[in-house]
């Protein structure tokens, strides 16, 4: 067998924007056709950010209306955006990848030429679309029973509507690291699980890092979770310099590609263990 | 007494199909060391800011969280797999064999699976509680764990029943999962005493989903908070419950209409 001919570079660019654009519009179809258990699934994870809210609230309001310098009105700000940051953050889960590979489902994909890992790219990005048109009454809803005090910059906003689709890429890219474990073994819940946990505390889903003790804030700074939840929510909501803004973009934008290339390299390594299921 | 035979039986059958994958078990201590270790960080967050949560100390809320990760074992382990293979059944027409039996249909259709190895969440939220209580200013009373013990048994059965409830749906409305999920994060409000959220909030997690009762009464009754009109009201809505999830199961299970026939 030959190899086909080599598309000129131009052509190729293409090729892949039309790819994600088409793929993209097909999720936005697919997902608007469930918008009823996709409105389940939100308000479920509504819950979450609720409970902490309340938490830190009652805090605050016992300690004369602040704690650790955030006021209730800014708490309540941070976890109503924190909302659409999270749904931003679901992606293709590692629980997928164990059942991709568990049950040989990567066999078709494999097949085609064009890595797998831009279908779930570009397929979770179309459903964000929606994701986004359906959070729209949930926010509005959250906003009138919290209060919030939200008062962001025409940059603030602008750095959080690219933010958002940063923490999307780089917690797409975490999570298939974690999920490509399963090639080697098939126990990989624990491990998950430890990952989540540990996400959890040092992202600033749990809390604003400002109230974490500051050794832990640090070890954040250090980490890539922070620039998946706690960058993209403090952006809009907190009072960061432009400077720090455009840093923190940087940021992002530095993890994006150094774990692209590690999903990409894991993968090399990766997909000479799998062995097709079934035939 | 045949309730409790059927269980036994049922429950020696899943153990021992269950016996078979012993990794599992330390797979499982690992993901419940995991949980409890992070609710641990996160009580001793909330309270690096602040002594008291709304009158409750630090030991106090580690006698709610016990209680919250005791009971999702309980629920993970027998209520939660029962309640999805129903689900699924219902689905598929499978319930058949299980009504054809000469059994009561509400007891085989409770009764039938049980992953062991999820009790060790029991296990854990236990030691969670047993480190609760012994941190707590002046002891826990004999009194106290008399009426603790009773008023869990009401809130897991108050839970049993939301559950068959829920999955009771299943004869009408196809895909019920998505409620699943939405108790899920409902059950999370447990962490905490009901009495911090806003009114709407904490009647819902105690009417519509029994969170409170399953929680927060027991967490009431070990740190002598526990009034008596709260036992008489949950006892009573536990009876309530329990006699209207037991028409509603009988009435939803003339809607079915079995495997495909």
């Amino acid at each position: 067998m030959t190899a086909p001919p080599a598309l000129p570079e131009t052509s190729r660019a293409r090729a892949y924007v039309d790819y994600y654009l088409t793929r993209g519009r097909t999720a936005i179809s697919e997902q608007f056709q469930y918008r009823v258990a996709n409105y389940f699934y939100m308000i479920g994870m509504v819950a979450e950010p609720v409970i902490y809210l309340v938490v830190w609230t009652t805090i605050a309001d016992q300690q004369g209306g602040s704690v650790g310098g955030i006021t209730a009105g800014q708490l309540a700000a941070y976890y109503i955006v924190w909302t659409l940051v999270r749904n931003m953050n679901i992606v293709f889960t590692p629980y997928g990848w164990e059942w991709r590979i568990r049950e040989g489902q990567l066999s078709a994909a494999l097949l085609r030429p064009i890595h797998p890992l831009h279908d779930d790219v570009a397929s979770f990005a179309g459903w964000k679309v929606v994701v986004i048109v359906l959070w729209l009454p949930i926010a509005a809803a959250l906003w009138l029973i919290f209060d919030p005090t939200l008062d962001p910059r025409p940059i603030e906003i602008a750095v959080f509507a690219v933010a958002i689709w940063g923490a999307y890429l780089i917690r797409t890219m975490f999570l298939s690291i974690l999920g490509m474990i399963t090639f080697w073994t098939t126990r990989v819940s624990a491990i998950f699980e430890l990952a989540i946990a540990l996400e959890l505390l040092l992202s600033g889903r749990l809390v604003p890092l400002q109230l974490m003790p500051n050794w832990a804030e640090n070890l954040a700074y250090a980490l890539p979770f922070m620039w998946t939840f706690y960058f993209p929510i403090e952006a809009l909501v907190g009072d960061w310099s432009n400077a720090q803004l455009l840093g923190g973009l940087a940021a992002q934008a530095a993890w994006t590609l150094a774990l692209t290339g590690l999903t990409l390299f894991v993968w090399r390594f990766a997909v000479r263990r799998y062995s097709a299921v079934g035939n | 007494m045949r309730t409790l035979r059927l269980g036994w039986l049922f429950f020696r059958v899943g153990s021992m199909n269950e016996l078979q994958y012993r990794a599992n078990f330390f797979i499982q201590l690992l993901q419940s060391s995991v949980a409890v270790v992070t609710a641990l960080v996160v009580l001793a967050l909330v309270y690096s800011h602040t002594t008291e949560l709304n009158g409750w100390s630090k030991s106090e809320l580690m006698v709610v969280t016990g209680i919250q990760i005791l009971l999702g074992g309980v629920i993970r382990t027998t209520i939660q797999p029962n309640m999805e293979r129903l689900m699924e059944e219902v689905r598929d027409g499978k319930l058949d064999f299980a009504l054809t039996k000469p059994e009561d249909s509400q007891v085989l259709a409770s009764v039938r699976e049980v992953r062991i190895w999820r009790s060790v969440d029991v296990v854990a939220g236990a030691v969670v509680l047993a480190y609760g209580i012994s941190g707590l200013e002046g002891g826990v009373g004999l009194d106290d764990l008399l009426l603790f013990v009773p008023m869990l048994a009401v809130g897991a059965l108050m839970i049993y029943c939301f559950w068959l409830v829920i999955a009771t749906l299943a004869f009408w409305i196809v895909n019920v999962w998505n409620i699943i999920e939405l108790f899920d994060g409902l059950y999370q409000t447990g962490r905490w005493p009901v009495s911090i959220y806003p009114g709407w909030l904490r009647i819902s997690v105690t009417f519509l989903v029994p969170i409170a009762f399953a929680i927060t009464v027991p967490a009431q009754a070990v740190t002598s908070r526990l009034a008596w009109p709260t036992v008489g009201l949950a006892f009573a809505f536990g009876a309530a419950l329990f006699a209207f999830t037991r028409w509603f199961w009988h009435f939803g299970l003339r809607r079915y209409s079995g495997a495909s026939a």
